[in-house]
């Protein structure tokens, strides 16, 4: 490859170049000084903006990278705006958090930056080799991420079965790649999609889709195997938690979508049926689970596996319509999930504390702001108009109905009414319940940064779900 | 035909390693032993990867091969990290030990 190449591939590529560059540079200052957060903090944010407008720029023009190796525009550079703007709402929300837990490290924002990176090259793969390595980067960062207050034994616990966990699914995505390479004599996604129709009356091709989708479920938080989500969720720092349940999963989904690609899905029936059950059981679990929960953080943690569900129905789907949907509602569960992880982590006491239903009583006298803005998050995880919760999941159940997958999308809708018990329960709590007299009152400062990060993604899920054209307009070519 | 059988055998011990692996993860209690009992498992994938990579007369596979190599040893210097950060908290590497989190 000449260099000229090398240089026209590298920009092509320009939102995962420069976020892989931000990570160097951070992690060089972090070498090279002490007391270096606030720069780091500032630097990932000012290059997390920049590779948000970059990516919608680029949006327009789809092409291929680096021998066919990576997409470029459209889809790809869909999916690193959504990265990027996850990643910068969590880096708003970490400055404070992770100062109060005292885990104000620099390289905090470099692992977050790398773990960005993996997710953007996971969303563009157009080869089994490149969301393999995408995949691996954004869970090696994860699993250091979620261990990041070392001192706490919760958060050692987490990491460390994220990591078992994570790295037995690989096992198997990875059988599932050899496999599929074995049978199709390649190793570039489209291909593969394209010789669905022929491959699938062999059973090697059917065994590795069955092993890559164990791995993937895995990675979106599915049942069976779910089992590491509420432990991991609740142990990490909770900034972290929310952007692994948003970033990961949209990762994970779109990572999904590109492989398990509509003309696949219809064409090899036994992975839609297996992709149907999964859906339903994730529904059911998660919701009737979370019922049961009293810290707000394990709840959310169940509720991110009922989502999987939900998101799941729109792959089944196999239609523009469902594709659609899982691509608005993986944007509007980012903004609500990093939303109600981060009013978490803006009132966790330094021990980790103060994350159950019960303390939440009486927010809304309080902290009047938070409480609302808590309300607005709750109301659209519920899926309650106008919010953008809403419309994801409108689009996604109208797409299992077109084809012909009814019987999921009721299941879909009576489980979003369970999950409003849930849901709903916290405003109830926040707004129409006295605080308990003795309870203490946990004094947290306030964070500009982060109070800006909440009410930005407050004003885009009401904004998307008023005008869900504006994102519909960006997608509505991709499939 | 030789190639063929010779492919068979390759994909056998490669599936019969990996549920090796998977059994010791299932089954061991020792943090360290399941860790290598996954090392296994990706070992046996590579196994897999270069037969078919030969078979196929593509390069590809190997390329691969070498890259999960590349990750194994990354997810290797992670893991233990996590689990001397553990030990230095707990004292423990059994992971019956290792349960705070619940329900």
């Amino acid at each position: 490859m000449d260099l000229s190449l090398l240089l026209h591939d590298t920009l092509a590529i320009g939102p995962i170049s420069l976020i892989t560059l931000v990570g160097l540079v951070v992690l060089t200052i972090e070498a090279l000084h002490n007391k270096t957060e606030n720069i780091n903090c500032w630097i990932s944010l000012v290059g997390l903006a920049a590779a948000l407008v970059l990516s919608l720029v680029q949006l327009p023009t789809t092409g291929t990278a680096f021998s066919d190796m990576i997409a470029t525009g459209g889809y790809a550079s869909f999916f690193s705006a959504v990265f990027a703007a996850a990643g910068l709402l969590t880096v708003m929300l970490s400055k404070s958090y992770i100062k109060k837990q005292s885990i104000e490290h620099g390289e905090y924002y470099a692992i977050l930056l790398f773990a960005i990176v993996g997710m953007m090259l996971m969303a563009a793969a157009t080869d089994l080799v490149t969301l393999f390595l995408g995949l691996e980067l954004m869970s090696l960062s994860f699993y250091i991420l979620a261990g990041f207050v070392r001192r706490r034994n919760e958060s050692n616990e987490a990491a460390l079965k994220y990591f078992l966990l994570g790295a037995f699914a690989t096992g198997f995505l990875l059988y599932g790649i050899a496999l599929l390479y074995g049978s199709a004599g390649t190793t570039h996604i489209p291909s593969i999609v394209g010789k669905a129709g022929m491959l699938a009356s062999s059973t090697m091709f059917l065994i590795g889709c069955g092993l890559l989708l164990i791995g993937f479920a895995f990675k979106i938080a599915a049942v069976p195997f779910h089992m590491w989500v509420p432990d991991v969720y609740e142990g990490s720092p909770t900034t972290v938690s929310g952007f692994m349940s948003t970033g990961g999963k949209a990762a994970a989904f779109a990572a999904v979508l590109v492989v398990f690609a509509p003309a696949l899905v219809r064409g090899v029936e036994p992975v839609r049926d297996v992709l149907a059950v999964i859906a339903a059981l994730s529904m059911i679990v998660g919701n009737v689970i979370a019922i049961a929960q009293t810290s707000i953080k394990r709840m959310l943690a169940y509720s991110s596996i009922a989502h999987a569900g939900y998101i799941l129905v729109g792959v089944i789907a196999a239609n523009s319509y469902g594709a659609q949907g899982v691509l608005f509602y993986l944007v509007a569960y980012t903004m609500m999930n990093v939303g109600a992880f981060g009013i978490l982590s803006y009132l966790e006491s330094e021990d980790g504390k103060n994350v159950s239903f019960d303390d939440y009583r009486g927010l809304s006298a309080s902290r009047p702001t938070l409480a609302l803005l808590m309300g607005i998050f709750m109301f659209s995880l519920t899926g309650i108009p106008p919010f953008a919760g809403f419309f994801g999941k409108y689009y996604v159940f109208a797409g299992a109905v077109q084809a012909g997958y009814t019987w999921l999308a009721i299941l879909g809708v009576l489980m979003s009414v369970i999950s409003a018990y849930y849901y709903l329960r916290l405003v109830v709590l926040m707004y129409f319940s006295e605080r308990e007299q003795d309870a203490p009152v946990i004094a947290v400062p306030t964070s500009g940064l982060g109070m800006a990060a909440l009410v930005l993604s407050a004003i885009a899920l009401l904004g998307f779900g008023i005008y869900p054209s504006v994102v519909l307009n960006f997608i509505s070519h991709f499939f | 035909m030789t190639i063929s059988l010779d492919l068979h055998m390759y994909l056998g011990l490669s599936a019969m390693l990996f549920c090796i692996g998977v059994a010791g993860v299932l089954t061991r209690r020792n943090v360290i032993v399941v860790f290598m009992c996954i090392e296994l498992m990706l070992n046996s994938v590579n196994l897999s990867l270069a037969a078919f990579s030969s078979q196929l007369g593509d390069p590809t596979g190997q390329v691969l091969v070498f890259l999960v190599m590349a990750v194994a040893a990354a997810e290797a210097a992670v893991g233990l990290a996590i689990v001397i950060a553990l030990f230095r908290n707990k004292q423990t590497v059994n992971i019956n030990d290792i349960n705070i989190l619940k329900w």
